[in-house]
């Protein structure tokens, strides 16, 4: 029906975009609310999630209790919501989408589910049902041999793994972390700072637990779990391992008031969890006669510190790249990562004695065009014009001819461009380049490119 | 009589200095930064006094990079691998361009040593300034900002000069496209870049600074500068005494076009 004629008929109707982004998004905040069930949760797009309760069931109470608490939960949040229990991920998806008749156990109700739960093509659906075989439990009492030849392996191996005879991995949204410690309330915390205390003795609880594995974390995850069914995790990261309570707790709380929306208890949190998702190993230390190791700490706690106030990518160390074009030749890492590396980074260009340096202090990228006048047409700058000023070039040197990097491309695209070191009337020195020989460009542009000291 | 009246002023004074700190910024020894350059060391006792705030002014927009060259081949200069904190605010790599590492290894510097943090804003710079001086261990902590920065008021910058006292943090501000300003900077510099010694064939030489003492603390105003980058011996040096100095225009009117690629 056109949502014309809709309208017509109901006249208050309320209409709204499909946006199927945002509903991705409101089922992964769903999936990371139900990790309180499970550190297994999947997400079966485009609205489906799939939890691995295999023995973390009685912690409810057994698994009618916890499927009464997903239902109230997730209700509780205005969804409709369809749960079935199964013996492997892919029977407990098509009981959960499927089931229209109950049965006595879950092998039954497997074998009563239509041949539509194996989603196959629609014609090979039609062609099972035209045989005769309208229910999984039909076409499980045939031979398997005979499906496959007659319908195609992908019915076959649809069947197995209904059945439970083929694997049915679950692709886990977070995977679970090698330790991690959690604590449930009786009744919700209300307040974050009460929640940021028990977050410091999970902290000490799962350091306890690194020291004995001789094992430091890197990264480390809280999650809030509120007692509305939803989830707000925060992460942080530091550049070496550590079993420092002090230090995460303050990269905790650098993060905590970072935060562009707080976080926010609502009705309070239920449990909250911390995990180690990345663990190294970190002997016991020893501290520096002549305090080396004492100041290195306090540096890396800066990297730390910045990395998690500001971002990875806005603290950063820089690393020579192998290539002769300018503007690759150096990378900027961030920090955090780039503290150890195997293999050792590229050496950097040496000095050559006596000369002056051939690249600039301050590089622009992507270079600036300017206006050139030269006195022969591939000749050096005699004057330029950049950012609406004239300067007359007195000293110059070049060219330098960098060729584009041919052998990385098949077309041998790019164009070589001849770089001039130039000094203007004043004294300042820049690095100008023509884009282009005249052989392989009409009218060559020219660019600065940077600015020595 | 009125030396009676002193002791009660001098202990008032004794007072006001411990509350600021004025007693130890006097009477410490501190470190210092230097240049290599004699004179310019003789004049400021040695050199730029470490742990302390000295700020350095482009003397125009296009002696950016002069400065900020100025500043980190002083860092650089320290012995040791101790990092090289550097702070600019993220939009600053369109105006004035990256800090390209191959210049810097160039110029003899280690760009390894430099630890480079890009805050978004100039609020966040300040705070990031803040705790990077608190932090021991690095050769220098170096602020750029481009023009006014309405958040450095006299307070922040006191803030900024006491917490770098306290960690022995030199700290070199560089203030790009601002005009100086008071503040409690321990030296106060203006940078330009100058001409350099042409080399053969009329290349443009070693980097050249003409360098502009402002103000100073507690010492001689004004002074000026002229220093040339050696960085065989990593080292500032003064370019008159470096050798006789071309004869520029009879050699470029000498020189047929291209030579200068030989």
């Amino acid at each position: 029906m056109p949502l014309a004629d809709a309208r017509a008929r109901v006249p208050e109707l309320l209409v709204v975009q499909h946006d199927p982004v945002a509903d991705a998004a409101w089922l992964d905040r769903l999936a990371l609310g139900c990790n309180r069930y499970t550190p297994l949760v999947a997400i079966d797009a485009p609205d489906g999630l799939i939890l691995d309760i295999t023995g973390t069931g009685h912690l409810l109470g057994g698994e009618a209790e916890l499927i009464d608490d997903v239902e109230r939960r997730l209700s509780r949040l205005g969804m409709n919501v369809r749960t079935a229990l199964g013996p492997t991920a892919d029977a407990a998806r098509a009981l959960a989408h499927y089931q229209t008749r109950p049965a006595p156990d879950e092998d039954q109700a497997v074998r009563r589910l239509p041949v539509a739960a194996l989603e196959l093509e629609p014609e090979a659906t039609t062609a099972l049902v035209r045989a005769g075989l309208k229910t999984i439990g039909d076409l499980a009492s045939r031979p398997m041999a005979n499906i496959a030849a007659r319908f195609g392996a992908g019915a076959a191996n649809a069947l197995r793994r209904i059945l439970g005879d083929a694997p049915s991995p679950l692709d886990p949204r977070i995977a679970p972390p090698p330790v991690a410690t959690e604590r449930r309330f009786a009744e919700p915390l209300g307040s974050t700072a009460h929640a940021t205390r028990v977050l410091a003795e999970l902290v000490d609880e799962a350091m306890v637990e690194l020291g004995e594995r001789g094992k430091g974390g890197r990264h480390f995850r809280a999650t809030f779990f509120r007692s509305d069914g939803l989830a707000r995790s925060i992460a942080i990261e530091t550049g070496h391992p550590t079993r420092d309570t002090k230090l995460v707790m303050r990269l905790f709380a650098e993060r905590m008031d970072g935060l562009a929306d707080p976080l926010d208890p609502g009705f309070g949190f239920d449990m909250i969890r911390l995990a180690v998702p990345r663990l190294e190993t970190l002997g016991a230390t020893q501290l520096k006669l002549e305090g080396g190791a004492v100041r290195s700490a306090a540096m890396n706690e800066l990297v730390d510190r910045m990395t998690t106030r500001l971002g990875r990518g806005r603290v950063r160390r820089l690393l020579a790249a192998d290539t002769h074009i300018p503007e690759q030749a150096q990378l900027a890492l961030p920090a955090i990562d780039a503290q150890q590396s195997w293999p050792p980074p590229e050496p950097w260009q040496a000095p050559d004695p006596g000369e002056p340096p051939t690249r600039p202090f301050h590089l622009f990228d992507p270079p600036q065009p300017i206006e050139v006048i030269a006195e022969v047409p591939d000749g050096p700058p005699h004057q330029f014009r950049w950012r609406r000023q004239a300067h007359a070039v007195r000293r110059y040197e070049g060219p330098e001819r960098i060729a584009a990097e041919w052998w990385r491309r098949r077309d041998n695209a790019g164009l070589t461009r001849d770089y001039y070191r130039v000094e203007d009337a004043q004294g300042r020195r820049f690095w100008l380049f023509r884009h282009g020989l005249y052989e392989e460009k009409e009218r060559p542009r020219w660019y600065i490119h940077g600015v020595f000291a | 009589m009125p030396h009676e009246s002193h002791p009660s002023i001098a202990g008032l004074r004794r007072r006001l200095a411990r509350i600021t700190g004025e007693a130890e910024l006097r009477g410490q020894s501190a470190g210092r930064l230097a240049s290599g350059h004699a004179d310019f060391d003789a004049a400021l006792g040695g050199g730029l006094a470490t742990g302390r705030l000295h700020e350095f002014f482009a003397a125009d927009a296009l002696d950016a990079t002069s400065a900020a060259a100025f500043a980190a081949l002083l860092a650089l200069r320290t012995p040791g691998a101790t990092p090289l904190v550097w702070l600019r605010t993220a939009d600053t790599a369109r105006r004035g361009g990256h800090i390209y590492a191959p210049g810097i290894a160039e110029l003899g510097g280690d760009p390894d040593r430099l630890l480079l943090i890009e805050p978004p804003d100039p609020k966040l710079l300040l705070a990031c300034a803040n705790d990077a001086i608190r932090c021991a261990g690095s050769a220098a902590v170096i602020v750029e900002s481009w023009g006014r920065w309405p958040a450095l008021d006299l307070t922040a910058g006191r803030r900024l000069a006491l917490g770098a006292r306290d960690a022995a943090t030199t700290l070199l501000m560089l203030r790009l496209g601002a005009a100086p300003s008071p503040s409690v900077a321990e030296t106060r510099w203006s940078v330009a870049a100058a001409p350099s010694r042409a080399l053969d064939a009329n290349a443009p030489g070693a980097p050249a600074f003409d360098l502009e003492l402002l103000r100073r603390r507690g010492g001689a105003a004004r002074g000026r500068w002229q220093m040339e980058w050696h960085h065989d011996e990593q080292a500032f040096g003064d370019p008159a005494l470096s050798g006789a100095i071309l004869p520029v225009a009879a050699r470029r009117a000498a020189l047929p076009h291209g030579a200068a690629a030989a």
